[in-house]
């Protein structure tokens, strides 16, 4: 049985001299379990992630792996073990909630672009009323990384007149403006057109290759080869197998993680 | 193949097509007409039937219309002068006009309910048109205050007073704030009520002493036709949207007492008819207050009527926000917003803007309910066209006072209609 190719969607060099992983831990989640009424969605989760790591996690749907990264920055409550993000712990108290949110950016399968907002507007909101950022700077900052992203000529336009792609980019843009520490991706290719996932990806690695700590909930198996320093894959609300990707592709150890790249990359 | 008779495949134009003209029966009026009137058997049928109706109508209603008589003292003259023909007797608004403004307004005193109008105007114009200068918005803010004074009268000082327990409330909230949040809260509601409990009185008859600044007191019951009904429903549509937001927000709260407290409120008011709140306004108020109070009449309606608007907008704005996708909710969270700015900047925007049609149904629906004060004894203009008809002048006169009452809610509920169409496409940002 020959494996087929794994390939980024992406023609480009990948510039590693800034992915380096350091020592400090950025993220500590330790015995972490969480129930949905009665259904148990997370079972015993245990992973630290390093500053600095580009980690995909990959799975079925219903897996959990949704579920797994919006308990990062609270968007869903677990219900025991312990979260531990920049030094921070989750809790109920919501300074802390608060601040671990402005620490950690995140974005949205569904872009979650603020349609009445202008695409500028999008991207200084948070920095002007969370970080009481100037106006000025803060559209400075916000142009900054829309050309990062390339659409600074859209800055003017609302969400609804962009493609899904650019309202994608616009997406992490807005998140890189309050200059966090960590990214959460939740699927963020998974809504658009080939050629389009094309564009996001690109701008994800530009982020890799700089050196921020990412997660990426994604089924871009090319991303996750070219990428990432680790793969996690999730079943049934646990962590069934993660490894280096070379390893995680070549020479998957679980049976179930080998139904489901057959499954996944057998085509 | 060499069959010549087949077309052949390959084809160059050697001549340019110039634009032409459309033929005559597709273009202007003559396909307006054939498009939206006569565009078959059944749609003329029913074109014909409307002008026939139409024109039925206007032959009825024209003639009485266009025979007005203008100047009489009493319908008995205006049938003099129509001496037998069919006209209407218009006579009564010029006779009676002040009276349906104003109702029993002291007549040398008309210039203060005129200029509260005016002034009215200038304090919803940078409300309502984003455009204007925001400083502007300070007027607003004192024109409640003004407007009061201005229609009511008495001591300056009250209104004054007044006024300075919001003040008081914004001072204690600023000072309270560096030391505690939630301390700040409960401090801007207390020190007003502080404020106007124990202060404010003493503090108007203090200035009023050193300085007695005012206008002449002129009490409720002279109040009367639109003057009340623009005095109830400006301001019950004004405090109506804010304690709807803040009800509707109570009811989707996940604090149990909040919840149930807002939740009960919104279903005893709807559930109950306005008229038995006015009702209760007018009479069983009085026997739950302390004797010796004595709570204004209108001040009691307005009370009434704002509660009521408020427990249907608050279902309205409900609406809203159940509209909005969840994901917009967690993107403020993910941004790091806290409650009240991811309300402000992020949900409020966007649900009051779904809910504007529903908004100004509630808006409009308020404005003509105030005709039913007329049943607790307030001289709205329904209650004054039974006073003037009481008139044996007079007797007898319906149509003309209701065609003009009519006219003037038409008016106005045009108005808010008409901005509200001029706030959606405004707002329409998301090019659907």
């Amino acid at each position: 049985m020959t494996k087929p190719a794994i390939e980024l969607p992406v023609e480009r060099e990948i510039n590693t001299s800034q992915m380096k992983v350091s020592d400090e831990v950025a993220i500590q989640i330790t015995g972490m379990n969480k129930w949905f009424g009665t259904f148990h969605v997370l079972r015993d989760i245990d992973i630290t992630v390093n500053r600095g790591e580009r980690i995909v996690v990959c799975g079925p749907s219903g897996s959990g792996k949704s579920t797994l990264i919006r308990c990062i920055n609270r968007l869903e409550e677990h219900q025991s073990g312990q979260i531990i993000v920049d030094g921070t712990e989750l809790t109920s108290d919501l300074k802390n909630i608060d601040k671990v949110r402005s620490e950690v950016g995140m974005v949205f399968q569904h872009f979650n672009l603020f349609p009445h907002l202008s695409i500028l507007e999008n991207c200084t909101l948070a920095p002007i009323w969370v970080r009481k950022t100037p106006r000025k700077e803060a559209e400075e900052i916000a142009m900054h990384f829309l050309e990062k992203v390339k659409i600074p000529e859209q800055a003017l336009k609302y969400p609804g007149q962009l493609s899904g792609g650019q309202q994608q980019r616009v997406a992490i843009a807005r998140s890189l403006c309050m200059k966090p520490r960590i990214m959460l991706f939740d699927e963020p290719t998974s809504a658009l057109d080939p050629e389009m996932i094309k564009e996001v990806l690109d701008t994800m690695i530009a982020l890799a290759e700089e050196g921020m700590t990412m997660i990426c909930v994604t089924h871009e198996m090319g991303f996750a080869q070219a990428v990432a320093n680790r793969v996690i894959f999730m079943d049934q609300g646990q962590i069934v197998e993660q490894n280096e990707p070379r390893e995680f592709f070549n020479n998957p150890k679980s049976e179930r993680t080998q139904l489901f790249l057959s499954q996944i990359l057998g085509h | 193949m060499s069959d010549t008779s087949a077309p052949s495949v390959a084809f160059v134009r050697d001549q340019m097509i110039p634009e032409q003209t459309p033929p005559l029966l597709e273009k202007g009026a003559i396909k307006w007409l054939r498009e939206n009137l006569f565009s078959g058997w059944l749609n003329t049928i029913l074109t014909l039937a409307s002008l026939a109706v139409i024109w039925w109508s206007l032959a009825a209603i024209g003639p009485w219309l266009l025979n007005t008589v203008w100047n009489a003292e009493s319908l008995r003259a205006c049938r003099t002068i129509l001496d037998g023909a069919s006209g209407a007797c218009f006579a009564v608004i010029n006779d009676r006009w002040h009276q349906l403004l104003f109702g029993f307004y002291p007549t040398q005193h008309y210039w203060r309910p005129v200029l509260t109008f005016v002034l009215m105007i200038v304090a919803l114009a940078p409300v309502l048109f984003t455009g204007l200068p925001r400083k502007a918005l300070f007027f607003s803010a004192a024109y409640p205050f003004i407007a009061y004074h201005l229609l009511w009268g008495g001591s300056l000082w009250f209104p004054v007073g007044a006024a300075l327990g919001f003040v008081a409330g914004y001072v204690a909230f600023v000072l309270v704030r560096k030391v505690n949040g939630l301390a700040a809260i409960f401090a801007a509601v207390l020190a007003p009520v502080f404020w106007w409990m124990f202060m404010a009185g003493p503090f108007d008859s203090v200035m009023s002493s050193v300085m007695p600044l005012g206008l002449e007191f002129i009490r409720s019951d002279r109040f009367g036709g639109f003057l009340i009904s623009l005095v109830i429903g400006v301001t019950g549509i004004s405090l109506s949207l804010p304690l709807g937001i803040l009800l509707a927000l109570g009811r989707q709260s996940d604090m149990v007492l909040l919840k149930s407290v807002c939740v009960i409120f919104i279903e005893f008011i709807r559930g109950v008819p306005l008229i038995t709140l006015l009702f209760t306004a007018s009479l069983l108020l009085n026997y739950f207050l302390p004797p010796g109070t004595s709570f204004d009449l209108i001040l009691r309606v307005i009370i009434m009527v704002t509660l009521f608007a408020a427990a249907y907008m608050a279902e309205v704005i409900r609406g809203g926000l159940a509209a909005l996708p969840r994901g917009q909710y967690e993107a403020a969270d993910a941004l790091g917003l806290d409650y009240w700015k991811a309300q402000r900047l992020i949900i409020m925007p966007q649900a009051l803007k779904i809910s504007i049609p529903g908004i100004v149904n509630t808006f409009i629906g308020l404005f003509k309910d105030t005709t039913l004060v007329v049943f607790i004894g307030l001289l709205d203009p329904i209650g004054l066209s039974n006073a003037i008809r009481a008139d044996t002048n007079w007797n007898g006169i319906y149509w003309e006072l209701f065609i003009f009452i009519g006219a003037l809610f038409f008016v106005f509920c045009f108005g808010i209609s008409r901005y509200s169409m001029y706030l959606e496409r405004k707002l329409k940002t998301d090019h659907r």
